[in-house]
């Protein structure tokens, strides 16, 4: 009971070293109004620790929409089935609540329940109980952020996501997964050879890439549940820059088989392959919208490389990037309505945002290296691959450009970022 | 020089042979003894066997000019210009070297990586790569090179021979390197 309290008050303490990240995560900004919220230590929660409450409070502080409150002693611990006080709660600033409990069940399994509240409208927002193995308690508290996160904001959390990147160490590269928030990092792929280019199948399930340990680059999907994985695409040449197609039965990929760099599409076992576009430019970095309907894509038939976009099913491309001579790396946002890409900006490598419906640009970083830009499922945000002090990092921006994180790694150079789909 | 080593790799296996001592040394023979340990260890016997290799090509095989640092064949990178493709006049021998010795020996084959600076986008890195292995090989072939004989392909900036962050090593970084079969 002292060391749960302690660990409520003084959580960072209590919570980092418990939590073995390998990709720590310092928010250098936050939103304009953040809620106020009181997440009372669960009772019983000592039996899974570090602590339901402190992982829920640190992913919704993250997020840069909350600020968790700091509590007393609360005697007695209150639990889910406790009644409310709300104008005690509402006394201590809270606009939200959440009570829990933690029960050890015969089997060795545990139950977790929680309910929210709305302190300012006194009233119950809901609850879901849980039935976990103890290895599953961060899960369970990312699944309790995203309820919520979703009830109190409007759209799906992204607490329980993962995050794929690369770490290049010294003659050694990692294809690594971690929990969006950098907790439980593993090594999917590790190689003598360089590693670019992950992107995640729609179902979360597998990832495309594109490796060099061929001495050239050959586009893989690896299967992350079994460790499986097989060549897409490895015609004489280059094979690079897979994307899935959102139903993720085939990819666009660029080949150089036929001369140049340029689009073909090719089913997800490596089966027909047939050409989409012809030019004689580069045609790289395809990337499908939400419906499927468009491909966008960089290409330098203009004389410098911009973005441009073509149906899907072949066709004309239209120019979609005008302001600058350097603009890379098209990323649609989940509800297609927005694109983030890289410009260079008076010689700045930044993530810039345009709106598609209206043509308004914003640059989000003021970085110098930025790359691989990539959305949270949620469209909130957006991870990408910088260079702080001579070394790859990620970082991440909300897109509306007020909230900035970073997230570092323990070791190595870290890029290539891919955010992965919501999971169910 | 691959041939080269052949003779005297066959050398080193007979005099290492006469040399062992009767004694045996952990390791020594490569050959783990699953029997009963005894009280006064077997040698275990090696019988040199003198190795003729008709894989590898002949010594004096135009081949080991490749690797001879007095032929030109030996040097194997074009630099280009930055956002340049074409190769320099400067290295038109080398390529022309290059080209007779594809031309002159057909079973031979190469690799052509081209590479890019570090600088942008890594997908369109590999573009710019691209494009300058394919510039190579198209020279290449008009100099009288089969098609079939050369791989043009990109490591994009992956691989860079310089590290740091200057004009002067990007300028380094900014090649096609050629690699016959055998050393890819």
């Amino acid at each position: 009971m002292p060391l749960r309290l302690l660990c409520a008050l003084t959580f960072v303490l209590c919570w980092l070293p418990a939590a073995r990240a390998q990709l720590s995560i310092e928010i250098t900004g936050a939103g304009a109004q953040r809620i106020p919220v009181a997440i009372a230590p669960f009772a019983g929660e000592s039996a899974l620790p570090p602590g339901i409450s402190s992982i829920i409070r640190a992913d919704l502080e993250r997020s840069g929409l909350f600020r968790g409150l700091e509590l007393p002693p609360l005697v007695p611990e209150p639990t889910e089935a406790s009644n409310v006080n709300y104008s005690e709660w509402r006394s201590r600033l809270a606009d939200a609540l959440v009570l829990g409990s933690v029960l050890s069940r015969p089997d060795g399994r545990f139950e977790v329940r929680f309910r929210l509240y709305d302190v300012v409208k006194q009233q119950a927002l809901g609850g879901v109980a849980y039935t976990l193995a103890k290895d599953q308690t961060r899960a369970t508290a990312h699944r309790i952020a995203d309820f919520v996160y979703e009830k109190l904001i409007g759209e799906k959390g992204v607490f329980s996501t993962r995050i794929a990147y690369v770490v290049k160490r010294p003659n050694r590269y990692e294809l690594q997964i971690a929990d969006a928030d950098g907790a439980n990092a593993e090594t999917a792929l590790a190689s003598f050879e360089p590693i670019i280019s992950p992107i995640w199948s729609p179902d979360g399930k597998r990832l495309a890439y594109v490796s060099f340990e061929n001495k050239k680059p050959v586009v893989y999907i690896h299967s992350l549940r079994d460790g499986k994985r097989h060549v897409v695409a490895n015609f004489k040449g280059s094979n690079s820059a897979p994307a899935w197609t959102p139903d993720g039965a085939r990819l666009a990929v660029v080949l150089s088989r036929e001369g140049g760099s340029q689009l073909f599409m090719i089913n997800a076992d490596g089966s027909g392959v047939r050409r989409l576009a012809s030019s004689a430019a580069i045609d790289t970095e395809p990337r499908f919208s939400p419906d499927g309907q468009w491909i966008y894509f960089t290409s330098d038939r203009g004389g410098t490389p911009q973005i441009y976009r073509m149906p899907a099913s072949g066709g004309e491309p239209q120019r979609v990037t005008f302001e600058g001579s350097y603009n890379v790396s098209p990323r649609i946002s989940p509800d297609g309505k927005t694109l983030a890409y890289i410009t260079r900006n008076a010689g700045k490598f930044q993530v810039a945002l345009l709106d598609l419906s209206n043509r308004q640009v914003q640059i989000l970083t003021d970085s110098e290296h930025d790359e691989s830009p990539s959305f949270s499922p949620n469209g909130r945000m957006i991870v990408l691959a910088t260079v702080i002090g001579g070394r790859g990092v990620l970082s991440a921006v909300s897109a509306d450009g007020r909230m900035k994180q970073r997230l570092s790694a323990t070791a190595g150079d870290v890029r290539e970022p891919a955010w992965g789909p919501f999971v169910e | 020089m691959r041939a080269m080593f052949y003779p005297l790799i066959a050398a080193s296996l007979l005099l290492g042979a006469c040399a062992t001592e009767p004694e045996q040394k952990p390791g020594a023979t490569g050959v783990e003894d699953r029997g009963k340990p005894s009280a006064t260890p077997r040698a275990v016997e090696s019988k040199p066997v003198a190795r003729v290799d008709a894989t590898g090509k002949p010594a004096g095989s135009p081949f080991a000019a490749l690797k001879d640092p007095s032929n030109i064949l030996s040097k194997r990178s074009v630099f280009f210009d930055f956002d340049k493709f074409d190769v320099k006049d400067e290295f038109r021998p080398l390529v022309e070297a290059h080209a007779k010795f594809l031309r002159e020996n057909t079973s031979a084959k190469m690799l052509i990586q081209g590479n890019a600076d570090e600088r942008g986008s890594r997908e369109y890195n590999v573009g710019l790569g691209q494009r300058r292995s394919d510039s190579l090989k198209k020279m290449l072939t008009l100099l009288g090179a089969r098609e079939d004989q050369i791989e043009s392909v990109s490591l994009g900036e992956e691989k860079p021979s310089c590290a740091d962050h200057t004009e002067d090593c990007w300028s380094k970084n900014r090649r096609d390197d050629m690699l016959y079969s055998g050393e890819y």
